[in-house]
């Protein structure tokens, strides 16, 4: 059938800012699309806010649309481009939603744009679960029992009839959010209020509970000649009732029959015909009762998933790729498959080894959250591992996930669990949890029957039983005397199930460097095989390896100077998807410069671990031992640690010293250590906040008594604010204390320990936070990425703080300096690559808060904004070129003067956690982040309002609510009044009330406080009155007044302004907005205008 | 399970490979056959018992085998005809509620031996590049312990599939009759899979009957059509069952699958070549020349047809998308056709099935 030759230009939608359920697997998605469709010499027009993205490259797409994923905007762009088609498929819910409203609207129709990829129809046959269940039926297929409510009263008429317990869900949504198994009543009622108000047409599923069945998923794909194949399977070890997203999934399907297999597979390729996904990939869920092989059909995506990332990296099956190519009317048996090139795509991957995911978490971050894993997903990464065995497979996952284990127990994490009693374990391991694997394990060490944990956990028991191998082997190391007693037998046995070096020095007590050096005595090396979709049938010729122990190795020796590139293992709050974005451009830029890049990561949502970004891929936990063995194969010249965020950095002085590229290890260690910085700090003159360390309460205390309050305290070594936290008085900072003291979160993190002693400083009250972003080359030349000026003031998190690029308010003097300071730190440092400093003005007084010698958060950002490949340049740098060698290249242009304003904003996930406080603090909760552009500020920040979910609504739709603390009060009369002449009604607490109408404002309603009677806030939040929320709190503490507000707003999804700074500059951008109306610009033509 | 006996695979060509014995005891306690591989991921059960695998020992690239058991409706054939398996782990418990006995049982049962912990990637490479090996196996300690030696010199002596006609080895003593159907169908058994019987069987009597049954016996039956089943090894060591399709061609509708669909090819005056490795999973693309869809095959076959030998009386109607290699015939001038892969799936995809409804068509239309 061949390519259409019918269109031309093609708009693709990507999925916006990073949250929980939508993660970078649809930067993958969509930077593969982008790739397959100008192969195919299509003009791509990409529209996508996130600025962190790697599609978002101007070099992706022909003209790319960094800009606010909403209808208005986006016809638009479709005005501006005039797009033949739109692919709707690989841009995650957002895309596939938007596309939706985009027909509804008549947009389509009007410029006659042609929705490719999937119809909607099917799209609404697919989402809607109601159709989707009579669609099944139709077709013969089982789906649990259910019905569907609009209101409460239908709801009760429901369990009338399929009774207790059930699962509630929401239509229109992702990620589960908003579902939840009911069992009692009580918990009914609860559910399934919260069910309606999440689902966008206020419908939910009411379903009979099938918590305790297997769950397996099916990779599809469809061509329009209605071939259709099975890319991946996989089977859930957490079974149903634990969202797939937060289950611990392996591939392929382990304990089902191919008879039964069969079954599942026809019943997947039904239930796409019938739905009518034209072309593509999708997913298809099932449960499969254990006990009688009864199956039925939970949901389907008619979509490129979070499942298809998995499942691409699992197999080698590019299926994003292959989605956008069979859009344009290739068939399968028309796309040769990459890997083997000689065979066609049209064709079942086989494979020969056994793939572990295991997801991550940020519980911690939300305090009054339980932690418990359910029909919502909840968590923010995933780590993915590949072993010839499940044992294998599953050790090297847990070690992956950086959450301080080693493997699964057999490390100093696995303390916890050792000081559980029977009777806590046994109920632990019943309930899904981050934990429960570990549970699991501990189990069987106390001799815990597989029967009983199976009856208790409902986990298969075939899993159970490979866990009790690796359990079982774990007991026989510890009875060895020493390392010494191990044959190479013993060795090859530890090894191929997965055990690392630093398991065994754990259970021996012995040093690790010892443990691998007896190993490596028996000549038990890592071999490393080769990711190929065919079980070694044919020939292949990407070299995408993983390592296991057994004959072969299968690494073919280079021809070109390698450099190994380290990236950041699994997504979590405080480091994503710009750390892959900086590893992949890495890549890119040495390979541009002739040398041979070896990618090394463990999380298959992202680019990095394409098989075709760089000449070499690892799919290895991120861990000395593992990196190590590469290094041993591959050789390189040079290894980059520096764009990867914490994960390599940690590595930098366990490698050989004359690898590591760009700054020195040392003078890693002198930005991070306290003393060391702060005589970095003294030499080049610039002030730091007052502060010192503490060991203990006590010690605290005396800090606290000669710097004074408030004080911000904090762990070192740790990524994203972890555990800091601003206390104002001695019983804030004591709870502190003994809170960092305990093994709490953070000994699982890997960040603080006992020897690490914490920091405490002065904290700068209403102080301008800034980040400076800079590169530096080996002869001492620099060059300054952006100046970025936060909207909220130093105290909240710069991940979780709108900045704008250049800064609006500070004075040129100001800059100067920062600037200054930046380059002189840098040159103290002698870094050779990429630097982060952030800045607090107070009063115009500069004081430095941290330098991070490494590729910060904000680095795609600045590209962006500025045209700056900055990552590339920092590798380059890092690789041996000079600034000048760049400019020559012209890889590094003038510095740059825009004329426009980029405002970066946080998107927070609270409407997930509404048990926690939607405050924002020193404290980094932020999952993703968008990017506003525009003439003005004030223009700029309301876009990435709107781009961040926040659009904020006019005058006539409801009135602003003002709660200020009293520091904030004076600024924040300015901006009401702004405000008031837009013409917005107010509403206020009692004391900001007096405040505004002293200050001559009307104030419609003065709130009482909460119990005190009368209609409170949250009340009229939720009657949706107040459609605008400014709380700015006394204080950032623990316990923040005002909370219960801020909860309701994040709950009812209401634009929350938790600071003067962001109310400002709503108002400055309303009042702009009313002037000029919208207009869109590619980031091409941007920079264009900045050349 | 009971304690690691080591043991080794031994090549013709002198490779060796570590491992640990698993299931029967082999007779002088070594097993030996050609060696191939199958990379389909569950089936097992299906392969173990298939007599296509006589003569041969399976090579399985899936790490994971045994994992839920086995159960007797899974049963490919009456017994096991391969010569052992070679795997890299045995489940050591297994887990569905179909199974009736771990597949450790079930090999000791039917007297198959097997080597586990091999670096089965590593001997896929291999036969992938070598083709299929002549291999002896057995464990190097217990009672029955060999040596490098003896299983090097056992591999050396193992004559492997070409010239020998394992056919007679496999095929039914004497004709049984499955299924109730108003078609009646005369199956010639080369090594028939149950699979197979049941798919007849769902619309015809199928009379089962010996390789070796002349023409007249089987039209004496009078059947509305004849299946010619497969097998294993080399086409041309069954001359007789050659001569009979030669004589029935034309007189009955005919329909042939893996050595069935080569020994109609040789009826035909048609040759064979053998494929440097063969075709050995349940993933392979084959496209329907008729209606160009594609379908996912179950495949197992050393030997091929060559297309044009055949061309002068019949169209290739099936090929191999990943080799090109030919995949099914019709004949033009008789009602005949055939297909080289397993339209029966056990194990595999059901994408071919609809072969089965084309043959009971031809039966109604004789052609
Ligand atoms: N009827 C049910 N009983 C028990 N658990 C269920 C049921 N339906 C779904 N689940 C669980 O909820 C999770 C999410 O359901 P799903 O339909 O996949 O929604 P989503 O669109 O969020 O993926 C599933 O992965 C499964 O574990
Ligand atoms: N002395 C201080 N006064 C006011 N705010 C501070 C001070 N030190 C840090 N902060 C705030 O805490 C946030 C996190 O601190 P930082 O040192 O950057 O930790 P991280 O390494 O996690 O980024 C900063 O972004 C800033 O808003
Ligand atoms: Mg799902
Ligand atoms: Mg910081």
């Amino acid at each position: 059938m061949g390519r259409r030759t019918d269109i031309e230009t093609i708009l693709l939608i990507g999925s916006g800012p990073i949250v929980i359920g939508q993660a970078c697997e649809f930067d993958y998605s969509g930077t593969q699309a982008c790739r397959a469709l100008r192969e195919e010499g299509y003009r791509v027009v990409l529209a996508n806010s996130n600025p962190a993205t790697i599609m978002t490259d101007p070099d992706f797409a022909d003209a790319t649309y960094v800009e606010p994923l909403t209808v208005e905007v986006l016809t638009a762009i479709i005005e501006a481009e005039r797009p033949d088609a739109l692919l709707p498929t690989l841009g995650g819910q957002t895309a596939l939603n938007l596309a939706m409203d985009l027909v509804e609207a008549g947009v389509l129709d009007r410029y006659s744009v042609e929705l490719i990829g999937a119809d909607a129809e099917a799209i609404s046959t697919a989402e809607d679960r109601q159709k989707f269940k009579e669609a099944m039926i139709e077709i013969g297929l089982e789906v649990p029992r259910s019905g569907v409510a609009h209101t409460m009263d239908e709801a009760m008429a429901i369990i009338g009839d399929i009774g207790l317990p059930v699962v509630i869900r929401p239509a229109y949504i992702l990620g589960g959010r908003g579902t939840g198994i009911a069992s009692t009543p009580e918990e009914f009622e609860h559910v399934a209020a919260n069910g309606l108000a999440a689902s966008p047409i206020s419908e939910i599923l009411i379903e009979e509970s099938i918590a305790g069945w297997k769950e397996f998923e099916l990779e599809v794909m469809r061509d329009r000649a209605d071939n259709q194949v099975i890319i991946c399977s996989i089977e859930n070890l957490d079974p149903m009732g634990v969202h797939t997203g937060d289950s611990i999934t392996v591939a392929p399907i382990q304990t089902l029959s191919d008879v039964e297999y069969q079954v599942l597979r026809d019943a997947a390729f039904a239930c796409l015909r019938r739905v009518g996904v034209e072309t593509g990939g999708s997913n298809v869920q099932f449960a499969v009762n254990p006990d009688d092989g009864r199956v039925v059909i939970i949901e389907m995506n008619p979509r490129v998933s979070r499942s298809s990332a998995l499942a691409s990296k699992a197999t080698g099956f590019p299926i994003a790729k292959i989605a956008a190519k069979l859009a344009v009317g290739y068939t399968l048996d028309e796309i040769p498959n990459d890997i083997t090139k000689k065979t066609p795509s049209s064709f079942e991957p086989v494979i020969d080894y056994v793939v572990t995911k295991i997801p991550r978490w940020a519980f911690e971050k939300f305090p009054g959250t339980d932690g418990v894993l359910g029909t919502s997903m909840q968590s923010v990464g995933e780590v993915m591992a590949i072993g010839r065995t499940f044992p294998e497979s599953v050790q090297k996952a847990c070690r992956s996930l950086e959450a301080g284990h080693t493997g699964l127990n057999a490390s100093a994490a696995e303390a916890r669990f050792l000081a559980m009693d029977d009777a806590e374990l046994a109920a632990a391991v019943a309930v899904g949890t981050p934990d429960r694997l570990f549970q699991l394990a501990e189990s069987l060490r106390r001799g815990v029957t597989i029967e009983d944990l199976h009856h208790q956990s409902k986990v298969d028991p075939w899993f159970l039983d490979q866990l009790s191998i690796v359990v079982e082997h774990r007991q026989w190391l510890e009875a060895q005397p020493t390392v010494a007693s191990l044959s190479r037998a013993d060795w090859r046995r530890t090894k191929q199930l997965g055990f690392s070096d630093a398991q065994v020095a754990y259970l021996l007590s012995e040093s690790g460097d010892d443990v691998r050096a007896a190993r490596l005595g028996h000549g038990v090396q890592a071999t490393f095989k080769t990711v190929d979709t065919c079980a070694a049938e044919f020939e292949a010729n990407t070299p995408y390896h993983y390592s296991t122990y057994e004959d072969e190795s299968e690494v073919r020796p280079g021809t070109k100077p390698r450099i190994m590139i380290l990236g950041s293992g699994p997504n979590r709050i405080g480091q994503g998807i710009e750390f892959d974005y900086c590893c992949v451009h890495a890549s890119f830029a040495l390979r541009d410069a002739g040398f041979e890049t070896v990618m090394v990561n463990c999380n298959p949502e992202t680019v990095s671990t394409d098989y075709d970004t760089s000449d070499r891929l690892y799919f290895e936990p991120i861990t000395e031992e593992d990196v190590l063995n590469i290094i041993e194969v591959e050789k390189p010249i040079g290894v980059i640690v520096s764009l990867g965020g914490q994960t390599p950095l940690k590595l930098a002085d366990r490698l050989p010293a004359e690898l590591v590229l760009g700054t020195a290890p040392s003078s890693i260690d002198a930005a991070e250590d306290r003393d060391q910085w702060a005589a970095v700090c003294d030499r080049v003159g610039v002030p730091q906040p007052p502060g010192a360390t503490a060991i203990g309460a006590s010690e605290a205390l005396a800090v606290a008594e000669q710097i004074g309050y408030p004080a911000l305290v904090r762990p070192s070594y740790v990524l994203g604010g972890r555990a800091m936290e601003i206390v104002y008085d001695d019983v804030e900072l004591k709870r502190a204390m003994t809170a960092l003291g305990q093994d709490g979160s953070l000994g699982r993190e890997g960040g603080l320990s006992a020897e690490r002693p914490v920091l405490i400083d002065r904290f700068l009250e209403g102080a301008i936070e800034v980040d400076v972003d800079a590169v530096r080359d080996h002869t001492g030349a620099i060059a300054i990425g952006g100046v970025m000026e936060h909207v909220e003031e130093a105290g909240i998190h710069s991940g979780d703080s709108a900045c704008v690029l250049p800064p609006p308010t500070l004075a040129p003097a100001v800059v100067d300096e920062l600037m200054a300071i930046t380059g002189r730190l840098a040159a103290e440092l002698d870094v050779v690559g990429p630097i982060n400093v952030q800045f607090a003005v107070q009063r115009g007084e500069v004081f430095v808060i941290e330098a991070n010698p490494r590729a910060s958060r904000t680095v795609p950002f600045v590209s962006k904004a500025t045209g700056r490949p900055m990552a590339k340049v920092a590798a380059r740098l890092m690789a041996g070129a000079s600034l000048d060698d760049l400019r020559a290249e012209g890889l590094l242009g003038p510095d740059p003067h825009p004329p426009h304003w980029s405002v970066k904003e946080a998107v927070l996930p609270f409407n997930r956690f509404p048990a926690a406080d939607a405050l924002l603090g020193p404290e980094m909760r932020s999952t993703g982040e968008v990017m506003g552009v525009d003439l003005t500020p004030g223009l700029a920040f309301l876009k990435s309002q709107q781009a961040a979910g926040g659009a904020l609504p006019g005058p006539d739709e409801g009135a602003v609510f003002w709660s200020l603390a009293d520091r904030d009060k004076e600024e924040g009369i300015e901006a009401a009044r702004v405000f008031a002449e837009l013409g917005y009604r107010f509403v206020a607490t009692a004391g900001t009330a007096e405040a505004l109408t002293a200050a001559g404002l009307t104030v419609d309603i003065a709130v009482p406080k909460l119990g005190e009677g009368g209609r409170d806030a949250v009340a009229l939040l939720s009657d949706g009155e107040v459609t605008i929320v400014v709380n700015t709190p006394r204080g950032r503490g623990a316990r923040a007044d005002g909370d219960y507000i801020r909860t309701a707003a994040a709950q009812q999804g209401t634009p929350l302004l938790t600071t003067v700074a962001a109310a400002k500059a709503a108002a400055m951008g309303l009042t702009e907005s009313a002037t000029s109306p919208l207009q869109v610009r590619s980031l091409q033509q941007l920079h264009q205008e900045m050349a | 399970m009971s304690e690691i006996l080591p043991a080794a695979l031994v090549l013709a060509d002198g490779s060796v490979f570590e491992g640990e014995h698993l299931g029967a005891v082999p007779q002088r306690g070594i097993a030996s056959g050609e060696v191939v591989f199958n990379t389909a991921m569950a089936g097992y059960q299906e392969i173990i018992t298939d007599p296509s695998y006589a003569g041969q020992i399976v090579t399985f690239t899936y790490p994971h085998i045994g994992n839920y058991g086995t159960a007797s409706d899974d049963n490919e054939s009456r017994g096991t005809f391969t010569r052992g398996i070679v795997i890299r782990d045995l489940a050591r418990r297994h887990s569905n509620w179909r199974s009736e006995q771990s597949l450790e049982a079930f090999l000791i049962g039917h007297g198959v031996a097997g080597i586990a912990g091999v670096d089965t990637r590593r001997l896929t490479r291999l036969l992938r590049d070598a083709g299929a090996l002549p291999g002896a196996f057995g464990p190097l300690v217990g009672d029955a312990a060999t040596t490098i030696e003896a299983l090097t010199a056992a591999a050396a002596a193992e004559p492997g599939t070409d010239g020998v006609d394992l056919v007679a080895q496999v095929t039914t003593e004497s004709p049984y009759q499955v299924g109730s159907g108003a078609r009646r169908v005369v199956a010639l058994d080369f090594g028939i899979k149950t699979a197979i019987v049941e798919q007849l069987a769902s619309f015809a009597t199928v009379d089962v009957v010996p390789a070796s049954t002349p023409a007249a016996e089987i039209l004496a039956r009078n059947p509305d059509g004849v299946f010619l089943s497969n097998g294993p090894g080399d086409p041309t060591q069954v001359p007789y069952a050659i001569a009979t399709v030669r004589e029935l061609l034309g007189q009955i509708p005919i329909f042939g699958i893996c050595l069935g669909h080569q020994v109609l090819a040789l009826a035909i005056d048609g040759s064979i070549t053998k494929l440097p490795f063969g075709h050995h999973g349940a993933n392979h693309p084959v496209r329907n020349e008729r209606t160009g869809e594609v379908e996912i095959t179950s495949q197992n076959h050393n030997f091929a047809v060559e297309p044009e030998s055949v061309s002068a009386r019949a169209d290739i109607t099936h090929i191999n998308l990943n080799d090109g290699v030919c995949q099914g015939m019709a004949l033009r001038d008789v009602p005949a056709f055939s297909v080289q892969h397993h339209p029966e799936a056990s194990p595999g995809p059901h994408d071919s099935a609809y072969l089965f409804q084309e043959f009971d068509r031809l039966m109604a239309t004789g052609g």
